[in-house]
């Protein structure tokens, strides 16, 4: 199926582009991008009048719970969720059931994704073996079979000279880290961020410099053994810190963030919300603020959602025994937005966030318009108001803290490989 | 439509009536040996007190008074929303062998008084109850008559009978509101 | 006075001041009740109150117990066992089984902060009491120690109170500190820093005290907190004699507080280690009044929230 995006703004900070021009495609490749371009016969035209049109967007941080936890979410519906939210691509956590740790596994994601899913599927490999934090995984294997990164998401490499030996290691076979950053003896029973409302409260706080101290110790990790690195899901005023620090001198290290950790505060805790429970928890203003000035600086390279759909008996529970995390595909787009019209982000920078950088420190040969790239794109209409119902989620999981709050922006039609996988709600 | 008042009995009125169930049960029980006043509170309470007072006028020696809070007592507690506040019973003696002279303001249904009864009846078994009330308005709904009455008034149901008090829990007067 | 007016009794925090004075008022009606020979009124006659125990205590449990058998209520108590919890029934299907028996009132103690709030949210036709609720609130052991205060003082605002120990982990410092507030009282807090939590101040008219000394400085009331191994693991302090030491109230460090303070502790009390058994023993301890008024005020909660709106 060809297709032409006729009249768009079109977005691509690969090439320097923020212009109103057609996007032809053709054979899932792009092209050719340019003004008024002659339509060519029996193509699907789609009109860009008022949207914007950009790279499609890459998750680089999603739970797709597929092998072993299907009940909450599964490839099928995990990458329709990706989809409507605008995404083309979803890197997809090893914390599966059994864990993404062999080969068998990452065959069978990927072969389901290629003929049952809506996207781009690339798995990440674990650290350790079934997530164990104790032996090193096949790394080279891994990465042959199609992972593109190896990580623990979920439980940090506590053992330093594991982390050490890993970092080194996967540098050897040309495949990156990404670690999950907590210091597990400061996170204790913590269940949400240690300050003025757990206290209030009375739930176990979990302090911030559980995050900064092992950011820092990755950072120099990755320093000592000179190797690149990638930290999930920064969420503390003080890993922002450490991390600009370390990119000051050189380090390979980048990082990315999710909207909720530059949206909300511990605030949205109150009234025992299991849909404001995640890992690491959300935090406080200044946090907020910090990650925000992260993202506008470039110390903080990409936007990811953490995606974790839970199953309702995972969150509808006491505090306590809710399960860590949020469903986050279908609400990023919108939120990530925001920080264009609160003047955070240009919109430029905004998709190299989600799109450019995510493709980049991955390796993944997308996020980019260029004439002859792979046709992966996203077609954002960025004033259509919306609600955020459980019904009209396409994740199986609803866990959402965003339920019935209003949404400005989404994605009018999503493009993967040149074929129009999603055309508005 | 503000309610339409009359004054059934004024001050000097409440006076003579309480002066006069003084007498009757002085009559009635032969003195005040081994009499007591239990006023309901809360208007019942503050009459139990003026009773007490007149008593010790006429007779020289004083009655022991106390006073008994019926709200835990009630038997419609269940259809309460919500809860009506409860009020301290308070009665520093015992029961057994007590002739009680139990005090209310007005007499209706008797559903007060038969609370009142249970309630006493927690406390002890007295030798015996009577009742005084200042006014009597009928429409009783339990088999429950008054021993000494100040005055029978006879009302309907729309109607309201209040004994107001004076901030010193006095009595000042008797009203009638339609 | 404000009519009462709530479904539940969870936290003083959800409590006017107005509300806790109408509970407080009445609680001293209730007493007259447990000073007689028939203890018993027909109040709650028919209706049926569970006490739902997910963790042990004698104390409260026994309290709640006596105060609904007092006001006529049927009383059950359910302690659930460790063992049943590995069977895996979660806490909104033990819920909803206990609904099936109709009951009147659930109290319940739970080791989880805000667990009563998802509870009442499942039953919305049944009254909710916290009994403590993991590191949140003890709302009956806060009004039962307002009261013994106010036995006292005859009132309750313009009180110093010095609450000393482990805070963090406090149920009853968090319902004292939003109860004494709310009132007018002020106090003074001090423990070990690493029991201390964040924010603290902000809990109400609250002042972080450095030391014990500063804290319990001219005290009207001197409120000792449990300390239990468990919960202050083995990173929170040396030991317990370094303990009482350093935030231990012994005849010596009492005279810095009023000659007339009250010393009280929510008890069970570790002789030697939060109080020296002087003080418990002594003159100004009112460790056994508390418990006394926990009766009164626990059949104060049954007999209100019984006549909350149901909607």
């Amino acid at each position: 199926m060809n297709l032409i995006i006729k009249n768009g703004r079109v977005i691509d900070p690969s090439q320097g582009i923020d212009d109103t021009l057609d996007v032809v495609v053709e054979n899932g490749l792009i092209k050719d991008i340019g003004r008024d371009l002659q339509t060519p016969a029996g193509v699907e035209v789609i009109d860009g009048g008022g949207k914007f049109v950009v790279p499609g967007l890459i998750d680089m941080h999603v739970h797709l719970r597929d092998p072993g936890l299907e009940y909450k979410e599964d490839i099928i519906s995990g990458t329709r969720a990706a989809v409507s939210g605008g995404f083309t691509s979803v890197c997809c956590m090893p914390n599966t059931k059994p864990a993404i740790d062999n080969k068998a596994i990452v065959s069978y994601i990927i072969n389901k994704a290629r003929t049952e899913g809506f996207c781009n599927v690339f798995p990440i490999g674990a650290i350790t073996y079934g997530l164990q934090g104790d032996r090193m995984s096949e790394m080279g294997e891994l990465k042959e079979s199609g992972c593109v990164a190896v990580s623990d998401d979920g439980h940090p490499v506590a053992n330093s000279e594991l982390m050490r030996r890993a970092l080194e290691y996967a540098r050897g076979m040309g495949i990156l880290v990404i670690t999950h950053a907590e210091d597990l003896t400061l996170v204790g029973e913590g269940v949400m961020n240690e300050g003025f409302t757990s206290t209030e409260i009375g739930l176990k706080g979990i302090p911030r410099v559980a995050e900064d101290i092992a950011t820092a110790r990755d950072v120099m990790l990755a320093e000592y053994t000179k190797s690149p690195i990638h930290i999930a899901h920064v969420s503390t005023e003080g890993s922002v810190q450490v991390i600009r620090e370390a990119k000051a001198r050189g380090v390979q290290v980048t990082c990315e963030t999710a909207p909720h950790y530059f949206t909300l505060t511990d605030d949205a805790v109150r009234g025992y919300n299991t849909n404001a429970k995640m890992n690491p928890p959300l935090r406080e203003k200044h946090d907020v603020a910090a990650v925000k000035a992260g993202l506008k600086d470039g110390t903080i390279d990409a936007i990811a959602t953490d995606h974790a759909p839970h199953h309702l008996d995972d969150k509808d529970v006491e505090f306590n025994a809710a399960m860590n995390g949020i469903v986050g595909l279908e609400t990023s787009l919108p939120l990530s937005l925001a920080l264009v019209n609160e003047g955070v982000l240009t919109l430029s920078q905004l998709v190299e966030k989600m799109s450019f950088n995510p493709s980049k420190i991955l390796n993944l040969q997308r996020g980019t318009l260029k004439v002859g790239s792979i046709a992966d794109l996203t077609v954002i209409d960025p004033a259509v108001e919306w609600t955020v119902a459980a019904d009209a989620l396409a994740s199986k999981s609803k866990n959402s803290p965003w339920l019935g709050q209003q949404m400005k922006g989404a994605a009018a039609a999503t493009i993967v490989s040149g074929k129009l996988v999603f055309n508005g709600r | 439509m503000a309610a339409e008042k009359t004054v059934i009995l004024d001050g000097a009125g409440v006076r003579r009536a309480l002066t006069r169930i003084s007498h009757e049960i002085l009559e009635r029980n032969k003195g005040l040996a081994n009499v007591v006043l239990i006023g309901i509170r809360s208007g019942g309470a503050y009459l139990a007190a003026e009773i007490g007072d007149s008593l010790a006028v006429i007779e020289g020696e004083k009655a022991a008074v106390g006073a008994v809070d019926i709200t835990l007592y009630r038997d419609d507690i269940s259809g309460q929303i919500p809860h009506l506040p409860v009020g301290k019973t308070e009665i520093p003696f015992s029961l057994e062998g007590k002739k009680v002279i139990l005090v209310d303001d007005v007499l209706f249904t008797g559903r007060t008084i038969r609370a009142a009864m249970d309630a006493l009846m927690d406390h002890g078994r007295p030798d015996s109850i009577q009742l005084a009330v200042l006014i009597d308005r009928g429409h009783r709904e339990l088999p429950i008559r008054a021993d000494f009455v100040g005055r029978n008034v006879p009302t309907s149901l729309k109607e309201n009978v209040q004994v107001i008090f004076d901030s010193e829990n006095k009595p000042v007067e008797v009203i009638l509101e339609k | 006075m404000a009519d009462f007016k709530h479904k539940d009794i969870i936290a003083l925090r959800d409590l006017t001041k107005e509300e806790i004075e109408r509970l407080l008022t009445t609680a001293e009606s209730m007493r007259e009740i447990n000073n007689r020979d028939i203890k018993k009124v027909p109040t709650l006659r028919g209706k049926t109150i569970i006490n739902l125990f997910y963790e042990a205590s004698t104390r409260t449990r026994t309290s709640f117990e006596i105060a609904g058998k007092r006001l006529s209520a049927d009383t059950v108590n359910i302690t659930p066992s460790s063992s049943s919890a590995t069977k895996g029934e979660t806490l909104a299907d033990t819920a909803l089984n206990l609904l099936a028996m109709k009951p009147d009132i659930i109290v319940m103690r739970h080791a989880v902060s805000g667990s009563h709030y998802f509870l009442s949210k499942k039953l919305p036709s049944c009254s909710i009491i916290n009994a403590g609720d993991g590191t949140h609130e003890h709302p009956s052991q806060g009004l039962l120690d307002m009261l013994t205060m106010k036995d006292k003082f005859g009132r309750l605002d313009n009180l110093k109170v010095a609450i000393i120990g482990d805070i963090t982990h406090s149920r009853v410092a968090r319902s004292n500190i939003q109860g004494l507030t709310k009132m007018g009282s002020q106090v003074f807090l001090a423990g070990p820093p690493t029991m201390m939590p964040p924010g603290a101040e902000l809990l109400g008219n609250v002042t972080v005290c450095c030391t014990m000394k500063e804290a319990i400085q001219d005290a009207d009331v001197v409120m000792m907190l449990r300390i239990q191994q468990e919960r202050q693991g083995k990173t929170l302090m040396p030991n317990a004699r370094e303990y009482s030491r350093y935030f231990g109230l012994n005849p010596e460090n009492i005279k810095l507080a009023k000659p007339d303070a009250m010393v009280m502790h929510p008890g069970p009390i570790n002789r030697g280690v939060e109080m020296s058994s002087y003080v418990v023993d002594g003159d100004q301890s009112h460790v056994l009044k508390q418990v006394e008024n926990g009766v009164a005020v626990r059949m104060a909660m049954l007999y209100h929230v019984c006549g909350g709106e149901l909607e």
